[in-house]
């Protein structure tokens, strides 16, 4: 087996209410290869979207591990995480999360001003992005003059604009129509297949999980099932806690 | 690179409401600063700019003003043979023994002020050279005739040419008006020393001032007439005298920075509430931005750029508003009491470019107190809490 591209291990994450502790992920171990499109499944206060947080360094694990290739993101400071996310992190949100006042073409821009390039290399890089999701004559728009699936196609600009490492997705097609949510989702599936781009996304959808090469269900902080679009799938608790190197086993 | 300033600019064009109420908050906080401090700056300028380097202004030893001082008639010819005092063409010492006089005039706009009336001699004139007659005529010793400065005869009853001013059984004839340029005579009236002298049957001067060759000769007589015990006088460069005296713009100074100050104290909060607004509704552009990988100083430095920009906006505005209302509003002179002489002194608001910087350096930090807390809790929020999105 090659080395995963993430390696989530022994992760715990709790929070705490008042005086309450509420454990979200409970020693959850799960390895993700270069190139997947895997889907996140589970009720709401499964820990799905916990889980992808930590893979994107926004959130820190109350113990265990996130290595992302070789770099243990959990164990970074707060501007090393900043800084690392602006290289290998492209993140789509349920919501978009454009800035309002500014237009498509700035918002594509905005990661790249945290890279060393210049001001026509980025126009360059803005354009190939929006190129790639359709809406090279949308530059000037500002996400007010946009429809929703096309607010979503900008924020996937801004996401892939960078060439990061890896794409999380928090509910892509969440806010979406159906018909602009399957073209996101097409779209998404062409950036793994063609541009090779990892993705890992939290979805409620099982049209949009479909999408996904793997899918896995999380049930109160612990990985349940995982499924192989091949047809393959394991599930169960292997020891009652957590499920550990899924993707490894499943191979 | 940090967050573009145009996220910052564009988002205020956005909210232009709460823009506009907050920048009108810290404008007129501005502007009323730069009034009161114009209004000293005015009546700072009056003493700051009176009075020539190279003369000297001879006193009874230990008087804080002309007011309370007394040089007798035999100290007089004593003053004037001193070396190094300047010669006229004809070759009498440039000197003018003075009598100084508190009139209790009635003002045009009702209630009365003390007036100073100053008894020069022939070389009074020639000793301030920014004096200029600007209508009518000298007076004539020994015919109770005036001359009154253009802000006296401003602000005062029976001060214009032609009038006769009146005081207690005293007539005096305005025969002409002069300037002086903003200086401390601009605040008196003139007539001939020895008149006064009559007429107000005084004994002595209020003082002799003289002017020296030069900056040597203008310590010599000053040393010369702090040791020699016969004369108990002393002598001060006129400039120095008159620097004392502005003392009196002192708390016309602090009141304007002690109302500044709170009004600030009110316009931070302003734009604290304002910035803590703009905040809470862009938590969640904040988090995105975290997330994009721009850093907690970035974030707390793009805030702060905007609530500076807020500031700066309301301190250029307030700016203007102080130009206008010094220039149109204040524009006339005004007066207020010397408090060393106890007599009116004439003054014009003054607002200088220094003013104006220190309306923006004011602005700034209006900005800077009402920014950081609100940049800090957008910098610090958690993004996960900041999103919305806890598991």
């Amino acid at each position: 087996m090659n080395n995963p591209l993430i390696r989530v291990e022994k992760i715990v994450k709790k929070y705490h209410r008042g005086a309450e502790e509420l454990t979200v992920l409970n020693g959850l171990n799960l390895n993700i290869e270069d190139g997947e499109f895997i889907a996140l499944m589970g009720p709401s206060g499964s820990g799905k979207t916990t889980l992808l947080n930590l893979i994107a360094g926004i959130d820190r694990p109350t113990s265990g591990h996130v290595f992302v290739r070789t770099d243990d993101i959990s164990s970074m400071s707060e501007s090393g995480l900043a800084e690392w996310r602006s290289r290998h992190i492209g993140f789509i949100f349920q919501t978009y999360n454009l800035i309002p006042v500014l237009t498509a073409y700035e918002n594509v821009e905005l990661p790249l001003l945290l890279t060393p390039l210049g001001g026509a290399e980025r126009r360059k890089h803005v354009e190939i992005a929006l190129y790639i999701v359709g809406l090279a004559d949308r530059m000037s728009h500002y996400p007010s003059q946009l429809s929703g699936g096309q607010e979503q196609r900008v924020a996937i600009a801004r996401a892939i604009v960078t060439d990061p490492t890896l794409l999380i997705a928090d509910e892509p097609t969440g806010d979406l129509d159906a018909k602009s949510a399957e073209e996101v989702l097409v779209l998404l599936e062409r950036l793994n297949i063609e541009f090779k781009k990892t993705i890992v996304m939290v979805t409620h959808d099982p049209k949009a999980a479909a999408r996904a090469r793997r899918l896995v269900r999380l049930e109160k902080g612990i990985l349940i099932e995982e499924n192989h679009m091949d047809g393959h799938s394991s599930s169960g608790l292997t020891d009652g806690i957590n499920v550990s190197g899924i993707s490894a086993k499943s191979e | 690179m940090g967050i573009p300033v145009k996220y910052n600019i564009r988002n205020l064009i956005v909210r232009k409401i709460t823009t506009g109420l907050t920048v009108l908050g810290i404008a007129l906080v501005v502007a009323v600063f730069l009034c009161v401090m114009s209004l000293a700056e005015g009546l700072a300028r009056v003493f700051k700019s009176s009075g020539s380097v190279r003369n000297i202004i001879v006193l009874r030893q230990n008087s804080q003003s002309e007011v309370q001082s007394g040089v007798t008639r035999d100290q007089v010819p004593l003053i004037m043979t001193l070396p190094g005092i300047e010669r006229d063409t004809d070759g009498s010492p440039l000197a003018s023994p003075e009598l100084v006089v508190g009139l209790n005039l009635e003002k045009i706009e009702g209630g009365t002020s003390n007036v100073t009336l100053r008894g020069i001699s022939e070389k009074g004139s020639l000793l301030r050279p920014q004096f200029r007659l600007i209508e009518g005529r000298m007076f004539s010793p020994g015919l109770s005739e005036v001359i009154v400065s253009s802000g006296i005869s401003k602000r005062f009853k029976n001060c214009g040419l032609g009038d006769i001013i009146r005081f207690g059984s005293y007539l005096w004839n305005v025969v002409g008006i002069f300037d002086a340029g903003g200086t401390a005579p601009d605040s008196e009236i003139w007539t001939e020393v020895d008149g006064a002298l009559n007429d107000f049957k005084r004994l002595a001067y209020s003082s002799v001032l003289l002017r020296t060759t030069d900056s040597v000769a203008r310590d010599q007589i000053i040393k010369a007439l702090a040791i020699d015990p016969r004369l108990a006088l002393e002598g001060k460069s006129e400039r120095a005298y008159y620097e004392e005296q502005t003392s009196t713009a002192e708390p016309i100074k602090f009141l304007g920075f002690f109302i500044g100050v709170i009004m600030a104290i009110g316009a931070s909060f302003g734009a604290m509430n304002t910035m803590y607004a703009t905040v809470s509704a862009r938590t969640q552009e904040i988090a995105t931005l975290r997330v994009l990988g721009f850093s907690r100083p970035a974030i707390l430095a793009s805030f702060i750029v905007e609530a500076l920009c807020l500031a700066l906006l309301g301190g250029l505005l307030g700016c203007l508003l102080g130009i206008l209302a010094v220039n149109l509003a204040l524009s006339g002179i005004t007066g207020t009491t010397n408090f060393t002489t106890f007599s009116e002194v004439v003054f014009a608001f003054r607002l200088t470019p220094k003013l104006l910087l220190m309306g923006i350096v004011f602005s700034i930090f209006t900005g800077l107190i009402g920014g950081i807390l609100p940049a800090s809790q957008a910098a610090f929020t958690k993004i996960t809490l900041a999103l919305r999105q806890v598991g």
